[in-house]
């Protein structure tokens, strides 16, 4: 159980991935989550962090029901919106389980972290045995708790396992401050784990990553 | 400056001129409008062309109270066709007030919290000085003598009522249409006296098409024989053929495809055959000529040219190196741009160039696109997303002003 859940009388049902990037957050702090799906995590950084938060969202309805709900969301998405964005406009952006739906995941980093400070981006982990052991076993794309949806239904452009993404970060030059994994109710995995465990083991991962 | 409550037909202009009163008795809600009015007198107010008024009043109408500190009042403003009426019946039309589904006791905008301020605009005919108000050099209506406006004329003339009224920052500043232009310009040129904006199914400048319609009614209206050049005060008419021909052409602008077929389709109006004529054959038709009709007896010919034009030389970016985002540098205003799905005269692209602009300068912005079929006129009617958009958002606002909700 994470600290900050035991340190506040946030709802059982919160999301355990935003828990772990909620930690990740200095108190207010200027935020922008991209991808922000019904505003849970802004709310949580709302109440808990006392942050300046804004989110991006894809879904009309989903937009709608953010903006009923008080939070400050407009309706667009990472490949579009982001470049509007002037630099260093937030202390963080924040792409929760959403890097690989996007076009140009490479572009959406960079911008990220442009107008954010730091960049915490989360998604799930392709190199999960689970995921290795459908492919390899039963010869079909895997389907997945953590990877639900059928090839054909998946709004996943862009999957990528713990290794991929790392690579990636090095290519554009950003810095890793921290980063792990974890599994589907929120437990990180020993922080002594090699990489190559985390990339076996670890259903989700997230990344705090700083310009260099 | 001085406070009119209930100004009389008698406190008006100098003796005589209340045999044109008599003769066009729709002078009197320009002169002396039903509503709250307050007049500077040799109060200047300076114009974007370069001329002023020498004196100017500003009719206006107001909802709930206003708080100890001043910190809960919002100012709303007002479309093309609209007036300071908007809640409650209003005593010219006998009608319900113009955002009645948005604003009132308990609603989205609720009276019991906030106070509501709504003024007539600068060249309209409603009370607010316009070109049918009385020339102070010749002492008759001002007809084409009226100099033209432009939206930051409009929204000068309501920064002298809010400094009136002894409010600093207004908690917000809302309209949909030409009042989301208002909202605009009052956020670019006063940033420190919006806390919040909400510019609604508008534009940050008219597009060419909406010049050329707006030039489809002017010119309907100076067709009118009875125009006579802008002085038809002077003669006795009102050029109703013209200005009801221009509302019928800016009406369906107002409303979509999918609108009208869903009222009217094809159906015809009152017969079950055709009748080989140009009579209003169709229902649609006859709905037009209802619509052009009664506009006539509310609405001043020339303020609709006015106004208009105020609106077609509206351009923010214009005055900002072309640039949208410029014009919002700075700004710590929280803003709500709300579009809508079947809207074409002010489509959701325009919000969303808006949203960009406010993006690119890090504001504090909310953006929605309300799912609708009845296009323009969408901001008015009963859209329950629109209503929970703006009470979400009005609220939290509130929350951030340290108001009590």
């Amino acid at each position: 159980m994470s600290a900050l859940r035991r340190a506040s009388n946030i709802q059982a049902s919160t999301r355990p991935d935003h828990l772990l990037i909620a930690e990740m957050v200095a108190k207010g702090a200027r935020v922008l989550d991209v991808g922000c799906g019904d505003g849970a995590l802004l709310q949580l950084l709302g109440e808990e962090k006392g942050v300046d938060a804004r989110g991006i969202e894809i879904e009309r309805e989903k937009v709608n029901a953010c903006v009923a709900r008080g939070l400050s969301v407009i309706q667009g998405d990472a490949d579009n919106d982001l470049a509007d964005y002037p630099d260093d406009a937030f202390d963080y952006a924040i792409l929760s389980l959403t890097i690989q739906a996007t076009r140009r995941p490479k572009t959406v980093l960079e911008n990220l972290l442009r107008i954010g400070r730091r960049a915490i981006v989360s998604f799930p982990n392709f190199g999960h045995w689970k995921v290795r052991g459908g492919l390899l076993i039963n010869g079909r794309m895997p389907v997945t708790d953590n990877l639900p949806e059928s090839w054909y239904e998946t709004p996943n452009a862009h999957l990528c396992t713990i290794y991929d993404f790392a690579d990636l970060v090095k290519s554009i030059e950003a810095e890793v401050e921290d980063a792990f994994s974890f599994n589907a109710r929120g437990k990180r995995l020993g922080i002594k784990q090699s990489i190559w465990l985390q990339n076996l083991l670890g259903e989700k991962a997230v990344f705090l990553l700083k310009r260099r | 400056m001085n406070e009119i409550a209930k100004p009389s037909i008698e406190d008006v202009g100098p003796a005589g001129e209340t045999s044109l009163l008599e003769t066009l008795p729709r002078l009197k809600e320009a002169w002396t409008p039903s509503s709250k009015v307050v007049r500077f007198d040799n109060e200047p107010l300076k114009l974007d062309s370069g001329q002023q008024l020498p004196s100017f009043q500003v009719a206006y109408e107001t909802w709930g109270t206003l708080n100890e500190d001043k910190s809960n009042a919002i100012l709303v403003c007002h479309a093309l066709t609209g007036d300071q009426y908007v809640v409650g019946k209003n005593p010219v039309t006998g009608k319900p007030g113009w955002w009645e589904t948005l604003i009132g006791p308990g609603k989205a905008i609720d009276t019991d919290k906030f106070f509501i301020i709504c003024a007539n605009i600068l060249g309209g005919c409603m009370g607010t000085t316009g070109p049918a108000s009385l020339n102070p050099k010749t002492g008759r209506p001002y007809g084409l003598a009226f100099p033209v406006i432009t939206i930051s004329d409009m929204v000068n003339a309501q920064v002298r009522l809010i400094d009136h009224l002894g409010i600093g920052q207004l908690f917000a500043v809302i309209g949909g249409s030409m009042g989301g232009m208002q909202v605009l310009d009052w956020a670019v040129r006063h940033k420190d006296r919006v806390f919040a904006a909400m510019p609604i199914a508008t534009a940050a400048r008219h597009s060419s098409q909406n010049i050329a319609f707006h030039e489809v009614g002017r010119q309907a209206v100076m067709a009118d024989p009875d125009w006579c050049r802008g002085d038809y005060f002077e003669h006795g008419r009102v050029p109703e053929k013209g200005l009801g021909v221009a509302r019928m052409a800016a009406h369906i602008t107002y409303l979509s495809e999918e609108a009208l077929h869903h009222k009217f389709g094809r159906n015809l109006q009152n017969r079950d055959e055709r009748t080989f004529s140009f009579d209003a054959d169709f229902q649609v038709e006859s709905y037009l000529r209802h619509q052009g009709s009664t506009f006539v007896d509310r609405f001043d010919a020339n303020a609709y040219l006015y106004i208009t034009r105020a609106m077609d030389y509206f351009d923010i970016a214009a005055e900002h190196g072309n640039f949208l985002a410029n014009a919002f540098r700075g700004t710590r205003t929280r803003f709500l741009v709300v579009s809508f799905t079947s809207d074409w005269l002010y489509p959701t692209r325009e919000s969303r160039h808006i949203v960009r602009a406010l993006n690119a300068v890090a504001a504090n912005v909310s953006f929605v696109e309300i799912e609708s079929n009845k296009g323009h006129d969408a901001f008015l009617l009963d859209e329950p997303e629109f209503f929970a958009s703006v009470a979400g958002f009005i609220n939290a606002a509130a929350q951030h002003r340290g108001l009590q909700t």
